[in-house]
Order: structure tokens, then C-alpha cells, then sequence
């Protein structure tokens, strides 16, 4: 049984948006802006740094176990470079 | 190349004050004839002011411009007398595809529910959309528009503006009370006045090609926006694919900053994209002709303040966006819907000239809107750093998976209205309503059946100055109470809106809300009250009818020091 949730889920709490898409813009412009000034090696610190910190508040090791596996999955069909 | 339009000659006339002992004193100039100042010009006309339109040039926009005009606009096109006009040379689309090399990963339908007499956005070459309001403007004789006359210096003064203009029968000077800067993104009124307009240009080039198509992709009527990124025929950058009036379409290649503008407009180079573009869809059959092409850079970028004394700037003057997302235009256009009503009433003395702050601070926020959204689009689709190009593809590489990925796809979030939400002419609500109909919000559009009963839509019933809209029937001390708000210096029209079947009084103004949805949209009960402002947001709103509870918002809506 699938635990991961792969549907839309960002949300501000106790704010409405008339927009489905703003809390998710929101977000990814936070994270772009998290990365500003940084250097290649610095970005990839932040990036692996944000990812433990997300995976320790997620906590549940099937769905990070499912995550692991869907996002290596993509990598290596598409074959593209990082 | 060829032209599936011939661009109108307006006539020059040489100016009155040219034969006048001393320099005339008017109430508006507008400074520029393009969509925005034309759109202010209407308005100014219909609620009764003269009005002096200046404008250097004698026709219409030349080339590829503005394509969408959003609901909203469309809105205010009907509210200026050009709407259908609009609505029928263009072309209606309401879905977007966004496609990342072959495979589809999002797409959106900008109105998602039916009852609406207006679609979500209309394509339309910016040519004829200038040509309709010009048409219009002429209608007026309170308009007196001057093609050719060329605005040299601008002397703002405490109770007014000096205008020194140029035409062919030699110099004149014009003393303004109010000018409005409407002369777009180089405004030499902005450049006279040594103001600055702040942000950032984009290190980004578009190619812009508008094809004229002798076969149809797809239906009229099934007309979509198609946007890709890393497309099969412009590997590693994006493009997009827009139907306008005519079998025109817009084609729009991003090339990136390194590209040579010059070689990339040779016309053999654009066809060979072009073809590209359109076997890669299946369209091969398809031939062209080009009938524009051009190469464009943009910036993101607003003045501190839209508002300096007796000059307000509107349009690309006063802020610039990316053109994704369709919001140079559009937010233009609603600068004048904004500002024009606040206008009269200071003309007229029946409110105070702060009441013009308001149009500052509210178009200052739909500007910030417009620019978060536009610098989001524009920073997804040329990201600026390695870091920020991972998480681009990465979001991309998602998407083809899993809907988490699809929602952070940005094509362009497109132009929607602005909700005045921190404005201080709302009064904030003193109950409890559900829905997005908050004060500031622009009025939603409803089916409703007029007293002639002819079926028809709820907005073109307000506008003209404030209405109370009052969902159900009033008893008669009520009924006396709001007609009452008629009479004042600043009338309050009332409008029943009545469920189906409710007996209206003859003499009144109202609509049968013949599918509940006007009531439903405002989670209106029987004895909801909604002042609509004369641009049509939504000043205030109760549970039921306070005379007192109106003048106040309408005191508060108009600038008048509240208690």
C-alpha cells in the first residue's frame, strides 16, 4: 500500500487562497530565494541539508522509503544528468 | 511581409489654443492614446468629464503587442460600450496546455464554473483593440483627441499642470487641474519629472513571430494556449503557441541571452523555427506566411508611487511586467477602471483630492501582485542560477510522474484580478460570510433576468456610481430608506436582486437571480446589503439594510474623514 502523497499539498496555515497554485509558488520562490548568493557546492549543502531536515519532520520510513525510490526511479528512466 | 491589417490614419487638427490670447485652463489631459489612456478616456467621458487626449503618433499600435485580455478587462470593456466588440473580433480560450518536451504535464482552464458572461481571457492583436476604443472615444464629443500633438515639457504646479505641446501649426501650452500619464514604459511625462521607475531587467531574449496560418490547427472553438518547455523543436528553451483574430498566431521562442537579435529576425531563420514548430505538432500540412517579427527583452519594474501631486501615472508608465502572464495590459486598463471615479469626484469637489491615495496604495498593490506573479514565471522558465535550473528540471522531471509535481509547473499564472483586500475605503465586515466576495473584491458576474425580462448578466447593472445591490424584497420603510440614498450628493442607486418568483414593486430597479448564483457567490440571505463601488469592487456589505451603516462605507469608499 502506497503511503506517499503525490497530489498537491502546500498550504498556508489559516490563510485561504483563491489560487490553487500560490501556496506552491509561494514555496518554490522561498526555495529560489534560499539558494540566492550561494555557491554550486554551497546550493548542494543547502539542498541535502533541507532534505534531512524534511525527511527527519516526515519521520515515516515506508513513505520516505517510497520517496526514495520514485525519485531515484525518475533519474535513471530519463537518464538525464543532475 | 503580409498584413492581414491596414492601420487607420487619424486626422490631425490643428489646436484652438493656438488662436487663443491666453492659455486655456482644462480640467484632464491624458497623455498618450494607447489602450490604458484611451480606456481613461472613455470612462472620464461617460461619467461626464471633458477630457483632452494627446498623442504623437496618428494610428494604432504597429506590430506585435498585447494578445490577452483577461475577464476582468473584458469586464471593464463592457462597462466602456466596446466589450462585445472585443469579445467578438477576438478569440475566447479558456485552457492551457503546458507540454515538457513531448508529454503533457499540466494544464489549467481559467474559469472552471459556467455563469459568467465573459470567458476567461480573449486574444486579440492589439491593432484592433486600439482601433475599437479609439472608435468609441470618438462617440464622445466631451473627447477631444489630438493625433500628432506632441507633449515637450510638463510643469507641475500645486493647483495644476502646464503642458507645453508641439504640432504641426507650431507650440501651444495647455494648464491641466489633472493629467494623467498614459504614455507608456519610456513615459517622457515620468522623464520630464525626473522620476524613477525601479526593478530589474531580465538577462533573457524572446523571438516573437505572428504567422499568418492557411489551415487550422485545431477549432475555433476548441482554442487553447500551448506553452512548452524543452520543446522537440527548440531543444533546452521554451516556447509558446497563441491563437488570435484572423488565423494570426502568436509564436513566442525564447532564444536566451546570448542570442544575436539581428540574425535571429532573418526572416529564414524565423520560418525554419516556425515550421518546426508546427510539424513537431502534426501540422505539417499547414503553410504561412510571416506578418511580424521581433526579437524583446523585458523588465520587472514599478514606480514608488503612482500618484505625484496633480499627475497620476497608469499603465506601462507607471509599472512594467514580463509578458507572461498577460498582466501589462490588463492591469493597465483596471488603473484606469480604478483611478477614473475617484477622478470625478474630486473634480466635482464631492470628495477630497486624498481620496486620490487610495489609488496609490490600491493599484500599488496590484502591481506588487502582478510583479510577484510575473518574476515567479519569469524565474521558472529562465532560471538564473545552476541551483535554481536543478529545481526547475526537477520540478519538470516530477511533473511527468506525479500531480505534486504538476502544481509547482509555472507557465505563467495568468492575469487575475486583484482582491483590494488591505484597502482603507473597505469597511471590514461585522459579520460573518462565507465565499470571496470580502470588501475589496471585484464583483462576480451572475446570470440574472432583467425587469424587461430579457436574460442578461448582474455587472452591467452597476458601475454607473455606487449601487446597493439588496438580495430579496424590502418592506416599504425600507424600500423609502434605500431609495432615499438616491437623492444624496453621492447617490447610492439601489438594486433588488430577487429569487425566482418574487414579486418586485413597480418603479424599481431590479433583477430576478434566476439560478441563485448571484445570492450564492455573495452567500447573500434575504436582507443582504452590498455596496458596489462605481469600479465595481465591493465597498462593504451587511446582514441587513442600516442607512447609517451605507453612508458611512460610502463616507469611507470616498475618502471622507470617518469618525
Amino acid at each position: 500500500m502506497t503511503k506517499l502523497n503525490t497530489q498537491p499539498n502546500f498550504a498556508a496555515a489559516g490563510r485561504r487562497s483563491r489560487h490553487a497554485y500560490s501556496p506552491g509558488d509561494d514555496f518554490y520562490d522561498a526555495l529560489i530565494a534560499a539558494h540566492r548568493g550561494l555557491t554550486d557546492a554551497q546550493s548542494e549543502l543547502l539542498n541535502a541539508r533541507l532534505l534531512l531536515l524534511l525527511a527527519n519532520h516526515v519521520g515515516d520510513l515506508d513513505v520516505l522509503r517510497e520517496a526514495i525510490e520514485l525519485a531515484r526511479a525518475g533519474v535513471v528512466a530519463t537518464g538525464k544528468a543532475p | 511581409m503580409l498584413s492581414t491589417y491596414t492601420w487607420p490614419r487619424y486626422a490631425y487638427r490643428r489646436a484652438p489654443e493656438l488662436s487663443a490670447a491666453t492659455p486655456r485652463r482644462v480640467p484632464l489631459v491624458i497623455v498618450g492614446a494607447g489602450p490604458v489612456g484611451l480606456a481613461a478616456a472613455i470612462d472620464a467621458a461617460q461619467r461626464g468629464l471633458q477630457v483632452i487626449v494627446l498623442d504623437e503618433d496618428n494610428t494604432v499600435s504597429i506590430g506585435s503587442r498585447g494578445v490577452c485580455y483577461a475577464k476582468r478587462t473584458l469586464e471593464i470593456f463592457d462597462r466602456l460600450g466596446l466589450g462585445d466588440r472585443v469579445v467578438a473580433k477576438g478569440v475566447t480560450w479558456n485552457v492551457g496546455r503546458t507540454f515538457h518536451g513531448e508529454r503533457e504535464v499540466f494544464s489549467f482552464n481559467l474559469l472552471p464554473e459556467a455563469g459568467h458572461q465573459r470567458p476567461g481571457m480573449v486574444n486579440l492583436q492589439q491593432y484592433h483593440l486600439e482601433q475599437f476604443l479609439v472608435e468609441r472615444a470618438m462617440q464622445f464629443p466631451a473627447i477631444d483627441l489630438r493625433w500628432q500633438h506632441k507633449l515637450v515639457s510638463v510643469t507641475p504646479g500645486a493647483d495644476g499642470v502646464q503642458l507645453d505641446v508641439d504640432s504641426a501649426d507650431g507650440r501651444y501650452t495647455l494648464h491641466a487641474d489633472w493629467l494623467i500619464a498614459a504614455d507608456g514604459s519610456k513615459s517622457g511625462v515620468r522623464r520630464q519629472m525626473g522620476l524613477d521607475v525601479e526593478g530589474k531587467v531580465f538577462q533573457d531574449r524572446f523571438l516573437i513571430a505572428d504567422v499568418v496560418l492557411d489551415g487550422e490547427p485545431f477549432a475555433l472553438e476548441r482554442t487553447e494556449r500551448r506553452f512548452w518547455f524543452d520543446p522537440p523543436f527548440h531543444r533546452g528553451e521554451s516556447a509558446l503557441m497563441h491563437r488570435q483574430a484572423d488565423n494570426v498566431w502568436r509564436l513566442d521562442f525564447q532564444l536566451g541571452w546570448e542570442a544575436d537579435p539581428e540574425a535571429e529576425k532573418n526572416p529564414e531563420r524565423v520560418r525554419t523555427r516556425v515550421r518546426a514548430a508546427l510539424d513537431s505538432q502534426g501540422f505539417a500540412d499547414i503553410g504561412f506566411e510571416l506578418e511580424w517579427v521581433s526579437v524583446y527583452t523585458f523588465q520587472c519594474r514599478r514606480m514608488a508611487k503612482f500618484r505625484h501631486g496633480r499627475v497620476l501615472f497608469v499603465g506601462d508608465s507607471a509599472h512594467q511586467v514580463s509578458p507572461f502572464g498577460a498582466r501589462g495590459a490588463n492591469s493597465g486598463v483596471q488603473d484606469a477602471d480604478n483611478l477614473v471615479w475617484k477622478l470625478k469626484l474630486v473634480i466635482d469637489g464631492a470628495a477630497p483630492a486624498s481620496l486620490l491615495d487610495s489609488y496609490d496604495h490600491e493599484r500599488g498593490q496590484a502591481a506588487d501582485e502582478n510583479l510577484l506573479n510575473s518574476t515567479r514565471s519569469t524565474d521558472f522558465m529562465t532560471p538564473k542560477t545552476r541551483a535554481a535550473r536543478v529545481l526547475r528540471d526537477a520540478v519538470l522531471s516530477l511533473a511527468d510522474e506525479v500531480p505534486a509535481g504538476r502544481a509547482l509547473v509555472n507557465s505563467g499564472r495568468l492575469s487575475v484580478p486583484t482582491v483590494l483586500a488591505d484597502s482603507a475605503l473597505n469597511t471590514p465586515d461585522s459579520e460573518a460570510f462565507d465565499g470571496w466576495m470580502v470588501p475589496g473584491a471585484p464583483l462576480d458576474d451572475a446570470p440574472v433576468r432583467g425587469a424587461d425580462g430579457r436574460e442578461g448578466w448582474l455587472l452591467p447593472h452597476t458601475g454607473n456610481g455606487f449601487v446597493l445591490l439588496r438580495f430579496g424584497r424590502p418592506d416599504a420603510i425600507e424600500s423609502a430608506a434605500i431609495e432615499a440614498l438616491a437623492r444624496e450628493p453621492i447617490a447610492v442607486h439601489p438594486l433588488w436582486v430577487l429569487a425566482p418568483g418574487e414579486p418586485a414593486a413597480a418603479g424599481q430597479a431590479w433583477v430576478c437571480d434566476r439560478d441563485g448564483l448571484a445570492a450564492r457567490r455573495c452567500d447573500a440571505r434575504p436582507g443582504t446589503c452590498y455596496l458596489i463601488r462605481p469600479d465595481q469592487h465591493v465597498a462593504a456589505r451587511w446582514r441587513r439594510f442600516d442607512a447609517a451603516a451605507v453612508r458611512a462605507a460610502r463616507g469611507r469608499a470616498t475618502g471622507q474623514a470617518t469618525a
